[in-house]
């Protein structure tokens, strides 16, 4: 790769989840794809060869590549979400691993919040098990645009054609239930390479991409919201200096839509309108701003801004709510959330506090069982819940907004980050 | 909903956007951050992306370099001159003042990667930090790669690796008790290629042993290392010349150099896109004294 080519074409950004365990090929495939995009380096591979040797596996376990903690190398087990990042000319890719079975939930709903795809593996040999539809549920529930099914060790099936067919369209008809925009089955060989980088050669009744293909290809830019403007303030900047003087800039990051100098826009909660008067970055003004875009934007006119405010158009607003429906995964080991509990909330940049008022149903995600008897949730359990807060929220449906429609629940007595929300309603 | 391909960004303005809503974020919820500013390449990176971040105010916070004593001089100078520049206020939490006042001891090896650590705490304690950016990547080391964009420390300065808080959407929990304090890591997403491109999109400068030049090494544990006041060539070993760059800048006792022609910002990323060996791996004395040993300095509150 020669430099001018690095910088010939711009390159964008994916961030994919993956999810299952070490039967499923998962890091086999991901170290392949390290590998055959030469992201990986010799001493990290000469460093698991020698662990591997070292602890008598049969084969180099690419699984130690990335359990790089004490505690998972000796117990054999991956603990938390590990990020991965390599690159091709087309893209640079972000994965988010999230393990098998230690708190399963947890760490696949915190790898999902911020991926673009989900990548769901299955033993051709054993079909789709119970783990499978969990993870296509997850995905769904938290609104992952693009779904991909590596069908693997397609070689311990003789490549056959109605082996994949069979789970293929089992899978597709189990995803039909539930909210997948966007889902491409693709059969693999991680072990041996096939379908992984290049088309496979034993496998000529497959018609569609290798899965680096799919994943440098896949169209992402319409996955953002460019409808509603929302905008939360981040920060006011208001520089404290003799050259630059009456400066007021709102800092934030744009969560949806399209900012643009001259636009009449509202600020919530107040409801006071102006127009913006310039986008800005530190390299000047710029006639547009859209996700994820980190600008600065000024107003024509003075109204008290601060942090947590949300500024969006006249004629499409968020809410402004202070009871709120939402699906809540729970994440705390120690206390279950309850009702009546309080909590923090962090949702956009705004803080507030919150009650649980009502617990509707628990949801046994392998059966999509809705459980209305149940009084709390524990670790890893899913529920939707009624919350009042004491200041309003500026939210969206998650369904429609990621950004503006997804909080976190914080311990107040811990400061721990003990659940994950995504707004089904405002009230 | 169809975009034009005009709403599209390239990677390296995401990774800008990112960090710099990061760095706003500390700024807007935490009272007393600091950016640990070594004259690396990436706590370098991370001061232009704190002064785009504030733009057009300075840059609100201090910056502390952890000084270990073993400085390579162009990497002092440099940290001066860009002090200056942007009217910062820098903090020096100096490893020899506390060898001088028995805080730690100098370590059998003579390195002092390990002895930085209870320095950099007292530093923190002494001025009541309780932000620290620091540049580290999650591409690094394996450590590294779960490691948190706000990473909780308890009161001693301590990594809990198996107890970390859940970071989901961009939504990231700083809360902490007085005493404890958060690690922010505003480049974890970002390869070293990711920042060399950046380094040469921005026409960032950097301190110039970055860039291939002549110097006297020996070659120790299949590394060359300079030789300099603290780092006497053993005997045994012999001092040659040779056109060297340093991939990392850290302790100058335990970083070493690898062979390189590479003088000019585009040669530099030919190079480390053509490289099969981390960063770490190359030039850190460091990193090699055990499988874990990135992992054991982090839970004692290594940077």
């Amino acid at each position: 790769m020669t430099t001018t080519e690095v910088q010939a074409r711009p390159m964008d950004l994916l961030r994919f989840a993956t999810a299952g365990s070490v039967d499923d090929g998962k890091s086999t495939l991901i170290g392949r794809l390290l590998y055959d995009t030469k992201s990986l380096f010799t001493d990290q591979l000469a460093a698991v060869e020698a662990v591997s040797a070292a602890r008598g596996d049969e084969y180099t376990n690419l699984a130690l590549l990335t359990d790089g903690l004490r505690a998972e190398r000796e117990q054999g087990i991956t603990i938390d979400v590990a990020y991965r990042y390599f690159a091709t000319p087309r893209r640079k890719f972000i994965i988010a691993d999230t393990p098998g079975h230690i708190q399963y939930t947890r760490n696949m709903v915190t790898g999902a919040s911020t991926a673009d795809l989900a990548l769901i593996l299955v033993d051709a040999r054993k079909g789709l098990v119970e783990q499978s539809r969990r993870h296509a549920f997850l995905c769904s529930l938290l609104r992952v645009p693009h779904l991909v099914l590596c069908v693997n060790k397609m070689d311990l099936v003789d490549f056959s054609q109605d082996v994949f067919e069979r789970i293929a369209d089992e899978f597709t008809a189990f995803a039909a239930k539930l909210d997948v925009p966007d889902l491409t089955v693709v059969p693999v060989s991680a072990l041996k390479g096939d379908n992984i980088v290049t088309r496979s050669e034993n496998m000529p009744w497959y018609e569609g991409p290798a899965l680096l293909h799919h994943l440098e290809r896949v169209h992402i830019a319409s996955d953002r919201n460019l409808v509603d403007v929302r905008f939360p303030v981040q920060y006011v900047i208001r520089p404290q200096s003799r050259v630059v003087t009456d400066y007021r800039g709102y800092a934030g990051q744009v969560a949806s839509g399209v900012l643009k100098p001259g636009d009449e826009v509202m600020v919530l909660p107040s409801g006071f309108t102006s127009r913006i008067a310039a986008v800005e970055t530190a390299d000047g003004p710029v006639a547009e701003a859209f996700p994820p875009m980190s600008v600065t934007v000024r107003l024509e006119d003075e109204i008290d801004i601060s942090r947590g405010d949300m500024i969006c158009r006249p004629n499409n607003a968020p809410a402004v709510a202070q009871d709120i429906e939402a699906m809540v995964c729970w994440m705390d080991e120690t206390r279950p959330l309850r009702v009546g509990g309080k909590y923090a909330i962090k949702h956009t940049t705004r803080a507030a506090r919150a009650i649980v008022r009502g617990l509707h149903y628990r949801l046994d995600i392998n059966s999509l069982h809705r459980d209305d008897s149940a009084g709390e949730l524990r670790l890893n359990e899913i529920g939707r819940v009624r919350l009042r807060t004491t200041v309003p929220l500026l939210a969206d449906e998650y369904r429609r907004n990621r950004t503006t429609g997804g909080f976190v629940i914080i311990d107040e007595a811990t400061n721990r980050t003990v659940g994950a929300g995504m707004i089904v309603e405002t009230a | 909903m169809t975009a034009p391909a005009a709403y599209q960004v390239t990677h390296l303005d995401a990774l800008e956007a990112e960090s710099i809503f990061v760095m706003r974020e500390v700024v807007a919820e935490m009272e007393r951050p600091v950016l640990l500013f070594s004259g690396g390449k990436d706590s370098i990176v991370m001061l232009r992306l704190a002064q785009k971040a504030f733009a057009p105010a300075q840059v609100p916070f201090p910056v502390m370099h952890v000084d270990t004593g073993h400085n390579f001089p162009e990497v002092l100078d440099y940290r001066d001159r860009r002090v200056a520049e942007l009217s910062l206020q820098l903090v020096v939490a100096s490893v020899p003042e506390a060898l001088a006042s028995g805080l730690v001891r100098e370590s059998a090896d003579g390195m002092r990667n390990r002895i930085q650590t209870p320095v950099l705490l007292e530093a923190v304690e002494k001025h009541r930090f309780n932000a620290l950016f620091g540049g580290a990547r999650r591409d690094e080391e394996k450590a590294r790669a779960k490691e948190r964009m706000f990473s909780f420390r308890d009161e001693f300065g301590q990594w809990d690796p198996k107890n970390q808080r859940p970071e989901l959407w961009a939504l990231y929990n700083g809360r902490h008790h007085p005493g404890e304090s958060i690690r922010v890591f505003p480049l974890s997403n970002w390869t070293e290629l990711d920042v060399w491109h950046y380094i040469a999109r921005e026409r960032i400068e950097l301190p110039s042993i970055y860039y291939a030049h002549e110097r006297e090494v020996v070659e120790r544990d299949g590394m060359l290392y300079a030789v300099n006041d603290f780092l006497p060539a053993r005997a045994g070993e012999e001092r040659f010349k040779a056109r060297v760059r340093y991939r990392t800048v850290g302790d100058a006792s335990c970083t070493a150099a690898v062979r390189s022609d590479a003088d000019t910002v585009e040669k530099v990323i030919e190079e480390v896109a053509a490289t099969r060996i981390t960063e770490r791996g190359a030039t850190r004395g460091d990193d090699r004294v055990s499988e874990a040993a990135m992992e054991d300095r982090k839970r004692e509150g290594y940077f």
